[in-house]
């Protein structure tokens, strides 16, 4: 069994995935559980959080996994990309339970955890397939032929796709981040209310830094009680926008790759429009689009392990070179 | 302090180069501006003239971003905090180490960020062009860039 730990952004997260990769548990802190915790007051950013979550969540993962650490085979853990603190908090936990038990330690890349959240049983995906790896931080085309890795085929030039849709509901007065609100809102709209512009760049590159600007500008020239009454057409022609774009970019190079079977991961993927506009494709599980430590586990299966003691100088990376 | 007017994200990248050709490991530079007014445009600019050939994206999300160069490059956004603590700055230090940084949204992080060596504020200007405000306690580099900057030199 892997116990898993994934502390590279917002989430403390713990789980257990045995070797055929069945979820055995899943724990998530998320920052929204946090806020009800401290009485609706905004905790800080910071990694002192990750710190004071991931013994109860360490424990939390054990006990509804009805496990012991003798049932703990090998370590998993974030190394990177993500902010350096938050990781570290992760990765001294890692090596510090991987030291104490003498077990191997598995570093995981964040990117590759999303992409192996399709590997779990039941249904576990086969490779070649292309996957769309959209999320608050990322947009990628991953050309996966094997499990152990993938070859980046397209990449966001300026704004990922969730960020996009956060920054976006903050500009119709949604909260953020508040991609899950706009997607809401949206179902209220109409999608074809406004026609907003998406960037065409070459190749399998996405661009969304002018869509967001292009919103920008229709909210500030609408008058304040109009703009209250096209909220939920705003929303919906904006996400129409996003959502096309991602669409277009992933079919055509499905196309270009000889016809791949295309797959979807990372937290945008649980958008409504975007999963019935890829309804075809093999779609992350809902709970496993946001970050969380069994996709982390399940992609520490196909990584080399670090044998025992060999680990403990190991450090992060904020962003993959 | 100078102005520059900007007409285009390229005019913005290269006003963020010629601000880069001024940087040394240590130096900070912050970007503010609302949204959309291309301060992730120009951090891309600066950081390409530093010789970062990967993609320069939004760190909104992710708080900071590294790329590892000769020399490396911060780059920082403080969007999602509310203000700063001991903690939250004890995180974005080591960003600080032997790396030239850039911060968008620097306000939130007022009392903890080192001085800016140049400090940059972008403003819309009707629907595509930007006025772009550069301010540093050198003047004489104030002076370079704005010449570093003009597309005709």
């Amino acid at each position: 069994m892997i116990l898993g730990i994934e502390t590279s952004c917002d989430e403390t997260a713990v789980a257990l995935v045995t070797q055929d990769g069945e979820v055995r548990s899943n724990v998530v802190a998320s920052q929204a559980e946090l806020h009800a915790r401290y009485g609706g007051v905004v905790p800080e950013v910071a990694s002192r959080r990750h710190l004071e979550l991931v013994g109860p969540v360490l424990s939390e993962a054990l006990e509804r996994g009805k496990a012991t650490l003798d049932e703990v085979e090998a370590v998993a853990v974030t190394r990177g990309p993500g902010l350096i603190g938050a990781l570290l908090v992760g990765l001294s936990a890692a090596k510090a339970l991987a030291w104490s038990r003498r077990l191997p330690l598995i570093p995981v890349d964040h990117l590759h955890g999303h992409v192996a959240s399709l590997y779990l049983e039941p249904g576990a995906l086969e490779p070649p397939f292309l996957c769309l790896l959209v999320s608050g931080g990322h947009t990628l085309l991953l050309d996966v032929r094997a499990r152990s890795g993938y070859h980046v085929v397209g990449t966001t030039l300026d704004d990922a796709a969730g960020e996009a849709f956060d920054k976006g509901a903050r500009l119709l007065g949604l909260g953020y981040p508040g991609g899950a609100a706009l997607d809401r809102k949206a179902r209220d709209g109409d999608p074809d209310a406004y026609s907003f512009p998406v960037a065409r760049v070459p190749g399998f590159d996405f661009s969304f830094s002018g869509l967001k600007t292009a919103l920008l500008y229709v909210v500030r020239d609408l008058p304040a009680d109009e703009l209250e009454r096209r909220r939920a057409d705003l929303a919906a022609s904006y996400q129409h926008a996003i959502v096309r774009a991602l669409v277009e970019r992933t079919r055509a190079a499905a196309m270009e790759l000889g016809g791949q079977p295309i797959a979807v991961v990372g937290g945008v993927g649980a958008n409504s429009e975007l999963r019935a506009a890829l309804a075809d494709a093999t779609l992350a599980p809902l709970p496993l689009c946001t970050d969380n430590a069994v996709m982390i586990a399940s992609a520490a299966r196909y990584a080399p392990a670090i044998p025992f003691p060999q680990y403990l100088a190991l450090d992060a990376y904020a962003t993959a070179a | 302090m100078v102005e520059l007017e900007s007409s285009s994200p390229e005019e913005t990248e290269r006003i963020g180069a010629a601000v880069a050709r001024e940087l040394e490991p240590g130096d900070v530079v912050t970007v503010s501006g609302e949204l959309g007014t291309g301060k992730t445009t120009f951090v891309r600019g600066a950081a390409r003239a530093l010789g970062i050939t990967g993609p320069v994206t939004s760190p909104s999300y992710m708080i900071g971003h590294r790329y590892p160069g000769d020399p490396d490059v911060s780059h920082l956004d403080l969007y999602r905090f509310e203000g700063m603590s001991d903690a939250e700055w004890g995180d974005l230090e080591r960003y600080f180490e032997e790396a030239v940084v850039f911060v968008e949204w620097p306000e939130a992080g007022e009392g903890f960020l080192p001085p800016a060596r140049v400090r940059v504020r972008l403003r819309h200007r009707g629907d595509t062009h930007r006025l772009v405000v550069l301010e540093s306690f050198e003047k004489a580099l104030e002076i370079r860039v704005s010449t570093g900057a003009d597309p005709r030199a």
